[in-house]
């Protein structure tokens, strides 16, 4: 085994499998994830432009909603500007799913996928890394969005208490979108796909809602579809939990009058169908 | 394409015996229990198709294993099952010791795959790529550090180990997949035509940290399209064709059925062609291949024979031979000579008597 002149003097071995022994499996799972999530991470830091799905696009939306649409919008009980932040939040966390359909998508066409399970690490820690960088991204863009609100004239009016919760809100809203996401990159056959599918869906959600303008200024017909719009109902939540002016509610259905209570049941209910289907997923489609 | 500056003569193939069982193996198909790989009866079916079957295999700890096949002749999926990624339909395999169904985890702990596509990491520097693969291996964060600078020098990537990978030339790109594969030095190692796309001197450094690793202990399982490679490194050579093992055997039972050298000669007519393994016929070592449309005959040739010998024997019999070449036995010669017997080259025409016996083509 000594060899002299050799080129690959085989490293002070280390042990295959004696290395992380002792830990937990919850610590292990954790490390994984955060190897995973710092990849995603690295990637950001090389492609710098991957920031702007979730920075200066919804700062565009806040811009041209505050200063070209919105003086054309009338908002009962306050101006535009303290309507319109709720919306844009909402509609962007919505959009966050591209984020690791696009991802997951290409790394699966790219096989480095097969790299990863071969190797010791847990098997959902891939998903739960993308979930975690994926997030910290989103967290990024709700900063970006409540400065610019602050700057644009929108404002918190609750309590400390009502503000938290709406936080909260919207980071459950957007791991839903997440893992519906994730559960997108895995269903698609190639990354392109994505963009198209992730259109279909989101636009049509987030336009037929409130996000944008009061539900009462809609024909009768589409008042029943937006009110009947999770987007909605979860719009309404936040604007509510800010203390920020809401758009009037025409179709006295449940959710709608109670839009905290429904925005974070339909949230946990999001999560509850696109988690397991992401992983049973990610089980067939990396299983042959 | 093969490059030709590169053949050693005769390496000293590696003795065998490091410490067997340090896992907990069970007996595998030649009844050993060892912590390399063994499998038996292992098949893989989609839908209606046998991508593999019947695989059975015996790598003991520090030998290599060459697996030949063309594309689509099962080598990937042999090797998608006992690297953990895909389950068998039939039979059972050992890795590491280990069932690779029953321990799929464990297996992964103990193993290194260098995958065909370079399953490298391209949006990350070199470093970055392999600290992550060691922090997935549970190394700490400052040993996997440690490690990925010492593969990056071993492996002479150090100078591009800051490098975003997705820049790397293709040879760069399987070092990188290499070093990522031995992070943690694995019991048993899997490699897909790890030289593919090598220069010579990359070719030859592998090679050699190859024999280094088996010499370790590392039981090695590696594809390839050359036979050429197979024959340096492998102690034991399986030859697939759809799913099939068509042949097992060491290098030199291979070459003896086969012919590692070849000669041919193309010459001017196709009534020529008999006449010119008619003079040949001396160096050759097995029933040479007549190609009438390409007016090429190849002789497989016994080794040590000298081009300049043929050349002076066609020349004495008065052949017409317009080209005379001598190049390595490819798989296709292999496989030509294993699927269908009796002939050793493309065409696989027999015998060699009859200028009737060749077709002209219209």
């Amino acid at each position: 085994m000594t060899t002299i002149d050799s080129a690959f003097p085989p490293p002070a071995r280390i042990r295959p499998g004696s290395a992380g022994r002792g830990r937990g499996r919850l610590a292990t799972f954790s490390n994984d994830t955060l190897v995973f999530a710092g990849r995603n991470i690295e990637h950001i830091r090389q492609i710098p432009e991957k920031l702007l799905d979730v920075t200066l696009q919804p700062l565009m939306f806040v811009l041209l909603f505050a200063y070209v649409f919105g003086g054309a919008i009338a908002v009962k009980g306050g101006n535009y500007r303290e309507f319109l932040i709720g919306g844009v939040l909402v509609q962007s966390l919505a959009f966050g799913l591209t984020g690791p359909a696009t991802s997951i998508a290409t790394d699966l066409t790219e096989g480095v996928i097969d790299r990863f399970r071969a190797l010791p690490a847990t098997r959902t820690a891939y998903l739960s890394g993308h979930y975690v960088a994926e997030l910290a991204g989103m967290a990024v863009s709700i900063v970006v969005l409540t400065i610019s609100g602050f700057i644009v004239g929108w404002g918190i009016h609750s309590d400390v208490v009502h503000a938290g919760l709406a936080l909260l809100l919207l980071l459950l809203f957007s791991s839903a979108m997440i893992w519906i996401g994730t559960w997108i990159g895995l269903v698609v056959r190639t990354p392109d796909a994505v963009m198209g599918v992730a259109f279909t869906v989101v636009f049509p959600l987030t336009f037929l809602s409130s996000t944008f303008v009061p539900v009462n200024t809609m024909p009768d017909v589409l008042q029943w579809i937006a009110s009947c719009n999770p987007v909605t109902v979860i719009v309404a939540a936040v604007r509510e939990l800010f203390g920020n002016p809401g758009s009037p509610v025409t179709k006295h259905i449940w959710p709608l009058e109670h839009p905290v209570v429904a925005a974070f049941l339909y949230c946990l209910l999001l999560l509850a169908v696109a988690v397991p289907a992401s992983l049973r997923r990610y089980r067939a489609r990396t299983s042959d | 394409m093969y490059d030709q500056a590169i053949h050693p003569t005769n390496p000293a193939r590696h003795p065998t015996p490091p410490d067997p069982g340090a896992a907990p193996g069970f007996r595998g198909a030649a009844g050993a229990i060892h912590a390399g790989v063994s499998c038996e009866g292992l098949g893989k079916r989609f839908g209606d198709l046998w991508a593999l079957r019947d695989l059975t295999l015996d790598v003991p700890p520090g030998t290599v294993l060459g697996l030949l096949g063309h594309n689509g002749a099962g080598k990937t999926t042999a090797v998608r099952i006992l690297t953990t990624l895909s389950k068998p339909t039939a039979g059972r395999a050992t890795v590491a010791g280990l069932d690779v169904v029953a321990d799929a985890h464990a297996v992964r702990e103990r193993i290194g795959v260098a995958a065909q596509q370079a399953t490298v990491d391209g949006l990350m520097s070199a470093r970055k790529n392999l600290v992550m693969v060691g922090r997935l291996h549970h190394l700490g964060r400052a040993a996997a550090r440690r490690r990925a600078d010492e593969l990056l020098e071993l492996l002479d990537l150090a100078d591009a180990a800051d490098r975003l990978v997705k820049n790397f030339s293709g040879g760069m790109r399987r070092r990188l997949d290499l070093a990522a594969s031995i992070v943690v030095v694995p019991d048993v190692l899997f490699l897909d035509e790890p030289t593919t796309g090598l220069d010579p001197r990359s070719r030859a450094d592998l090679w050699s940290m190859l024999r280094d690793l088996a010499r370790g202990g590392t039981a090695i399982i590696l594809t390839t399209q050359y036979l050429d490679e197979a024959d340096q490194l492998a102690d034991d050579i399986v030859v697939l064709d759809h799913g099939r093992t068509v042949a097992h055997g060491s290098p030199a039972e291979l070459k003896a059925r086969v012919g590692m050298d070849l000669i041919e000669v193309t010459v001017g007519a196709p009534a020529q062609l008999p006449a010119a393994a008619r003079a040949a016929e001396r160096f050759a070592s097995a029933a040479p291949g007549l190609d009438p449309e390409r007016l090429v005959a190849t002789i497989p040739v016994r080794e040590g024979t000298r081009l300049m010998d043929v050349m002076r024997a066609l020349d004495a019999a008065r052949v017409d031979a317009v080209d005379v070449t001598r190049r390595q036995a490819t798989l296709d010669d292999v496989f030509l000579a294993l699927t269908s017997p009796g002939a050793a080259t493309p065409p696989t025409r027999e015998g060699t008597q009859d200028a009737e016996d060749v077709e002209v083509p219209a």
